[in-house]
Formats: C-alpha cells, structure tokens, sequence
C-alpha cells in the first residue's frame, strides 16, 4: 500500500539545519494497522505529515499503490485515497459538522449516513450534526470528529497522528473501541496509527518504533510491544492520569 | 397578477428568497413604483402620498404572520431615497423580509437609500431580514445606503439579520436603537466586499431600560482591493447588558477598520466587546486539502460557513 524509500527530511531554523528524519524506509502493506511509536521528539508527527503530503522530503521516495507520490500536492494525495487526522483538530467558524462531514465524503450525504460516521466515533449524532466546529466543543469532542471526518472520506490509508492527545480518559476507552472496529473492519485498506499509548499499540498487526528521527525497530507486534512496555515508547492508562 | 421578468425573479429570489408572490402582506417596489401590494386583516400597508415609501401598521396581537417588502432596480441611473415606517402593535409576533436588489447594466450609478424606522410594541417580538445585492456588469454603480432607526418598547425582542454578500459597490449603513426596560436586540450582520467596493456600517445602540439588552455582532469578509469600516457602539444608560463583536477574514488587499466602543452612563451595565481581525489560517486550508478540497475550494468553503 505504501512504502518509504530512504526519506529524510529537514528544517533550517536560527540553530542552523536540524534534520528531523534520517533515512527511513518501511512498508505499510494492505489489511494492516501500524502504529509508529517512539519518544516525543522522535520524528512522528514530521513523519506523518509526510506521508500526507503537508511536508515534502528532502531526499528519498514515497509510493502509494506504486506510485511515486513524493512531491505530490495534498490534494492529490486525498483524491487518490490518503486520510489524515490532525493531532490537533482544526476549528472553523461556521462550518458545521455535517458540512464536514459533507466535504468529506466528496459527496452530499444524506444525514443519516453523516450521523453513522459520528455514531461510530461513539457521539450522539443528533446533538452534534448541527454544531459548528468551533471552540464550543471540547477537546474530546473536536477529536472524535476529526477521526468522523476521516472514517467519512473513506481512505485506503488513513493517518491519525497521536489520536489520544488532548482528550480526557473516558474518551480515551471509547477512542479504543473506535479503533478496535476500524482494525476489524479493515477491508483492503491500511491504518498509520502515531501514537506511544499501550493500548493502541496492542491493537496494531505491526509496530515502528521512531528515535531520533531514526527507525529503531519495526516488526510485528508480538515482536515488538514486549520491549516497549513501561517505556515512553508504550504509555500505560494511568500514566496518562498522572500526565 | 404581477407579472415579473427574468430579472425582476432572480433579484427577488436573492434579497428575499422568494419564488413566487409571498403569501401574507407585501408590496414589491420595481424601478421607483409599486407592482404589487396586497395588506391583510392584521397588516395594513398604506403607501405614502407622495410615492416615497410606506406606513405598515401591524394589529396589537397580530401574530405568525409576515411582511415582505423587498425592492428591485433594473434601470441604470435610477436613484431614490424611500421611507418605511413600521408601526408594530403590543404582543405582536412577526416575520419583517425587506432587501434590495440592483442590476445595473447601464454606465450611470443607481442608487437606493432606505430609510426604515420601527416602533416595536410592548412584549412584540420581531425578526427583521434585510438582504442586498447587486448584479449586472454596467460601468455603473450599485449604491445602497439603509438607515435602520428601532425604538423598542418594554420587553420587547427584535432580532436584526443584515445580509450584504455580493455586489453593492458602495455602502453606508446607518442603524440605530433605543432599548426600553427588558427589551432586548440581536444583530447579526454578514458582509462581503469584493473588487474596489466600500462599506461602512455603524451601529449606535441605546439601552435606556432596565434589565434591557444587545448583542450586535458582524462577521465580515473583504477580498479583491474593498475596504470596510465597521463601528458599533453600545451605550448603557441603565442597569444592562450588552455585547458586540467584529469578527472578520482580510483576503488579497482587502482592508477594514473595526471600530467597537462602549459607553457606561450607569454603575450596573455590564458592556463587552470583541473584535478580531485576520486573514484565512492555513491550517484550516490545509485540513480541507487532506479531505480532497482544492486550495480555491478550500477557502470558498471557509467562507461560505463564515458567513452563514
């Protein structure tokens, strides 16, 4: 489904040039969930911007399906079946959540359909559809919505960059369930999960592992998650709390 | 029957969503007379003797019905200073749809001024929309100056929708109000400006009463080379609450002034303002991109939910 070859990537700021990612390469094959971990700082967030076409690298390859999707604007990207929910959710003043919803699917759904998505991420569809995605709703909220918007589009690969960032715990378990669903219901799609909770680590077939802008370890999580519990890398709910 | 043209439709579909000939009372103003009026048994609308306007008496009482009074100017170089008086009776419940509409074609500027002054009975409870629009590709200009006077009664509700979205070349929109004990206003006002248009709105509003209140707030876009002032002020001269708000996107060269002010003549009147000015975040941009949005569509779709 998609593959990185090589990708590094790089800012100039007053510190001189930082290089965030250092010659990476993974796959992300069809009817798979990764999730990337790793300290904060790492690389994850840049990463998944990358691969949606935000950042564009500054050596190396990106393929989507075979195609080499590298420099290819976000727009593209979204039409040819990329999804990406932003680790802070974007507010608009005005647009509605249907309207999201709407713009989403590319297409003018009935309101039913718009309310499934919003059922699916476990909120009241009727107390949410007409609300304006503005800073009347909580964070929880506004994130719940962001990953609507991306259940709506329909991707073949969809990115959630840190899904868990900015909501209480109570949303945090439903948030699990949400994923739980997507990954049982992931029929010739893929899931790019950035994240360092433990539970959304285990819900995942493969894990990366990102330090330094470096990757220290990928493979299955069988393989993996055992080696990272109680690290930063694989943060349990009650740290959480504490956090 | 009224017999509408094209043009006649698409404007009266603009400024006062109407696809036929409104149900209740109206009169529609086209090219300096009037083409139609009906009044009912509640609303009685009497022209003026000397053409310029009208006197519509609303029956104490009255209630869910709707006035439409929308104006439609097809012929270049036409220009009108027109007064409304509204006279709204006690306990009242109604729909007030006024708006103008101008196609100007021709090269000379056409130019409607309306003057709209409103009693607002005791315990009435009014909406109020006033739409304006402009069309045609003339060298002309398509000026609309509306001066909205409200003097509203004890414990009376009036809620103002001001809605001027596209082509009006020039605007100067002058409102006032005079709030009573426990009446209480709602503005929302919705402006676009494009090309090398102007509009200034300003809003002086007087809460005079006890427990009266307003909320006035403007949400406004200025693109292209337009420039738009706007200034409200909220005088509290009794105990009272009032509020006020400017919140505007500046795209291309587009520039405004927001010029909020509050007045306190009384210890017990609570007063805030807002007012923020700025150009479209690209984060907003950039997360309707990643839902398959090109950058144009992206800030159209911004826009058109800033200015529901």
């Amino acid at each position: 489904m998609l593959e990185l070859k090589n990708v590094s990537f790089g800012v100039d700021d007053t510190e001189g040039a930082k290089e965030i990612i250092r010659d990476i390469s993974f796959e992300v094959p069809t009817n798979k969930m990764v999730v990337i971990t790793g300290p904060n700082g790492g690389g994850k967030s840049t990463l998944a911007k990358l691969i949606a076409g935000i950042e564009w690298p500054s050596e190396g390859k990106i393929f989507f399906e075979g195609q080499d999707i590298t420099y290819m604007p976000v727009t593209e990207r979204a039409n040819l079946g990329i999804g990406y929910a932003f680790q802070t959710p974007v507010k608009f003043k005005g647009i509605q959540v249907l309207d999201l919803l709407r713009i989403a699917s590319g297409k003018k759904i009935p309101l039913a359909e718009a309310c499934e998505y919003l059922s699916a991420v476990g909120l009241c569809a009727k107390d949410y559809i007409g609300r304006e995605v503005n800073a009347s709703l909580s964070g929880g909220e506004l994130k719940r919505i962001e990953i609507a918007t991306v259940l709506a589009k329909g991707s073949k690969l969809s990115i959630f960059d840190e899904p868990e960032a900015g909501i209480d715990l109570w949303s945090f378990q439903n948030l699990i369930e949400v994923f739980e669903k997507m990954r049982a219901h992931i029929e010739d799609s893929s899931i790019v999960i950035i994240s360092h909770q433990e539970r959304i680590l285990n819900i995942a077939d493969e894990i990366i592992v990102l330090k330094d802008g470096k990757v220290t370890a990928k493979g299955p999580k069988e393989e993996i998650l055992p080696g990272l519990i109680g690290t930063s890398s694989a943060v349990g709910a009650c740290r959480m709390i504490e956090q | 029957m009224i017999q509408l043209d094209e043009t006649q439709k698409r404007i009266l579909r603009e400024v006062a969503d109407l696809h036929k000939v409104p149900e209740g009372a109206y009169n529609i103003r086209s090219d300096g007379k009037s083409i139609g009026r009906e009044s009912t048994e509640n609303i009685e609308i009497i022209p003026r003797e000397d053409g310029k306007g009208l006197t519509i008496k609303i029956k104490p009482g009255t209630k869910h019905e709707s006035v439409h009074i929308p104006v439609v100017m097809t012929k270049s170089g036409l220009t009108e200073v027109v007064y409304n008086d509204f006279l709204i009776g006690d306990d009242v419940d109604v729909v007030i749809v006024a708006g103008c509409g101008i196609d100007n074609c021709g090269p000379k500027d056409s130019q409607h001024d309306g003057i709209h002054r409103f009693q607002v009975g005791k315990r009435a409870k009014v909406k109020y929309v006033e739409k304006h629009y402009g069309s045609g590709d003339g060298a002309g200009k398509r000026i609309l100056n509306p001066v909205t006077e409200v003097t509203m009664d004890e414990d009376s509700y009036m809620e103002m929708e001001m809605v001027q979205i596209k082509g009006v070349n020039d605007t100067d929109r002058k409102s006032t109000a005079d709030l009573a004990k426990g009446a209480k206003l709602i503005v929302r006002e919705r402006l676009m400006t494009h090309d090398d248009q102007k509009a200034y709105s300003s809003y002086v509003v007087n809460l005079n009463g006890e427990g009266s209140s307003a909320d006035v707030v403007s949400r406004s876009v200025a693109r292209d080379d337009s420039y738009q002032q706007f200034a409200a002020k909220i005088v509290g001269n009794a105990p009272c609450s009032g509020h006020t708000e400017c919140d505007s996107i500046i795209m291309d060269n587009g520039r405004i002034l927001a010029i909020p002010g509050l007045e306190a003549n009384d210890l017990d009147a609570a007063l805030v303002h807002e007012a923020a000015i700025g150009k479209i975040a690209g984060e907003q941009i950039m997360k309707l991109m990643t839902l398959g949005l090109t950058e144009l569509e992206a800030e159209e779709q911004i826009i058109d939910g800033f200015l529901r």
